[in-house]
């Protein structure tokens, strides 16, 4: 790794400050589960990195008076799963961050890292846009409220200009009735990126659908909203059998690349296979079942 | 990921450590340059480096003090600075689990974390766990067990069952295994690490 300076600001505005006189040679820091790899690798530059840990509003999680919680974009995914009250309320957000990494990247790893990385498969991002959430992005001309889903542009890219960071996460309150689940393909239990991801959030009245939103990872160049098959379900019956015919519909949404984790055609037909049993799964949470979506058996 | 840089730096920075103690060591490769202020039209805050810093971290109970870069990994720092090697280079990328210390009590890749973001906190490395030269109850099951064969692996595999057994100590088989999700044993001595967590889940002989 080449030589590289350190700085530990304690504002978000005097971080902004410290990637803006970096002139395009400064990095965010938070967890540093990536951008330590690729720095050293070669494939990342920085003259310095700006260590986000220290500035006390991006480590932050709390509910706000309106009842959506805002997350601070340094919080380490360990601290998130093991904040109850979050937790309970949003079993499909964890589904996402509980699958980072093992413990010790789990302990590091950030949900504004994971985000800004921008991987097409990262995990915690296809739950976050179910969830309709929002980053707060603050730089040097000032603040803006990008929604999750617009976020990333392409594999590494995102809507970021230069010297800005994002400084926070706000999710919104869930409605009633309402639940969400993350699934993941991968061919073994843990320790490897997704071949397809999927997360969906749900609410139903009386048996009867009466919202849906469904993302998609690992499917294209940046994560997907398959909107089609959402506003299908609206007004069904919240059966396996709307679940799957959703499933078959977000296969549309899927434009796959072929490579060693699976070929396209694979890729499309999990996409079916993962929407139905991730909405299958936020109905059975929003009924108040507890599911591990690790460990329990998924129709 | 491979430096070229300084393979033979390191070697000869330990093994000159060895010989002359840390502090004599850090004396001689004094910061170049110390803390340095930054001053932009935007009053950016301070920031240390490139050059090497005075750092202090706290390891296994004693604080140890040398002059390094701001680059620098805590893994490099403790085994080719500080001279503390129970934490082993493997993989060098965050993937393997070899380099793993409890920060704060909680298992980190040693590898993937900077020397100077570790200051202030409470580094404990498998040697850190022994009491003297008695071995750690987990330390010793392994060695009971016979759960290591080349040994590459094994302290980064205790600390990260410390951390679970320390968090929660009704922890489960199950538990155990998520625990060490992120450490690899190439040797797969995988086998005889279930006995291991059988016995520290009280569920072994
Ligand atoms: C062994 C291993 C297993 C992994 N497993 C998974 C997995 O299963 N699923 C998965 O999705 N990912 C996985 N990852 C990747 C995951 O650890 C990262 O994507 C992580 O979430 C990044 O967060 P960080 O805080 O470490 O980011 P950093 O490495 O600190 O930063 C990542 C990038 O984002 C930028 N950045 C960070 N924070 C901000 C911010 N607030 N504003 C602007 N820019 C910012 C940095 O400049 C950098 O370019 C794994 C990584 C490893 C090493
Ligand atoms: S050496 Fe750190 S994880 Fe492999
Ligand atoms: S004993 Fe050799 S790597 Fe585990």
């Amino acid at each position: 790794m080449k030589e590289i300076a350190y700085a530990a600001p304690r504002t978000v505005a005097d971080a902004v400050a410290a990637l803006k006189q970096a002139n395009g040679n400064g990095k965010a820091f938070a967890g540093g589960t990536d951008i330590l790899v690729q720095l050293r690798e070669g494939t990342r530059n920085a003259d310095v990195l700006v260590d986000l840990k220290k500035i006390p509003e991006m480590t932050e999680i709390r509910q706000l008076p309106s009842g959506d919680w805002q997350i601070g974009a340094a919080t380490p995914c360990h601290r998130i799963e093991s904040t109850v009250p979050f937790a309970e309320g949003y079993p499909g957000i964890i589904d996402g961050v509980h699958i980072i990494g093992g413990w010790q990247i789990k302990g590091r790893a950030s949900l504004g890292g994971n985000l800004c990385t921008s991987s097409p498969a990262a995990d915690s991002i296809p739950a976050l846009i179910a969830h309709h959430a929002v980053v707060k992005i603050v730089g040097p001309d000032g603040s803006r409220e990008v929604p999750v889903s617009e976020f990333c542009t392409g594999p590494g890219k995102n809507v970021l200009k230069p010297a800005e960071l994002v400084a926070s996460f706000v999710i919104p309150a869930m409605l009633p009735n309402s639940s969400g689940c993350y699934l993941r393909f991968i061919p073994r239990s843990e320790m490897d990126i997704a071949v397809v991801g999927c997360g969906t959030t749900l609410t139903v009245e009386k048996d009867t659908i009466k919202q849906a939103r469904i993302a998609l990872g690992a499917v294209a160049p940046k994560p997907v909203l398959a909107e089609e098959a959402a506003a299908w379900l609206i007004g069904k019956p919240a059966t396996i059998e709307s679940f799957e015919k959703a499933g078959e519909i977000a296969r549309k949404a899927a434009t796959p690349i072929s490579d060693m984790r699976g070929p396209a055609e694979y890729r499309t037909h999990l996409v079916g296979v993962l929407v139905k049993r991730s909405l299958m799964t936020s109905l059975r949470r929003l009924r108040g079942e507890r599911v591990d979506v690790l460990h329990d058996k998924l129709v | 990921m491979v430096e070229p840089i300084d393979t033979t730096m390191r070697l000869g920075r330990r093994s000159f450590l060895k010989g002359s103690g840390v502090a004599a060591a850090a004396a001689t490769v004094a910061g170049t340059m110390a803390e340095e202020v930054a001053h932009g039209a935007d009053a950016a805050p301070p920031s240390s480096g490139p050059g090497a810093v005075e750092i202090t971290l706290s390891v296994d109970g004693k604080e140890l003090k040398s002059s390094i870069e701001p680059r620098v990994t805590l893994l490099d720092a403790l085994r080719d600075y500080l001279n503390v090697t129970a934490a082993k280079r493997v993989c060098d990328r965050g993937t393997c689990g070899a380099c793993t210390v409890l920060i704060d009590g909680k298992s980190i890749y040693a590898c993937s974390m900077l020397a100077i973001e570790a200051q202030g906190k409470k580094i404990t490395t498998a040697r850190g766990l022994m009491k003297g030269d008695e071995l750690h109850p987990i330390q010793q099951i392994f060695w009971e067990k016979d759960a290591s064969q080349c040994g590459f692996c094994t302290p980064g595999f205790v600390t990260a069952c410390a951390a679970v057994l320390a968090k929660n100590p009704k922890a489960t088989f199950e538990d155990m295994k998520r625990a060490v999700d992120g450490n690899i044993c190439r040797c797969g001595t995988y086998e005889q690490m279930f006995q291991v967590f059988e016995q520290l889940t009280g569920k072994g002989a």
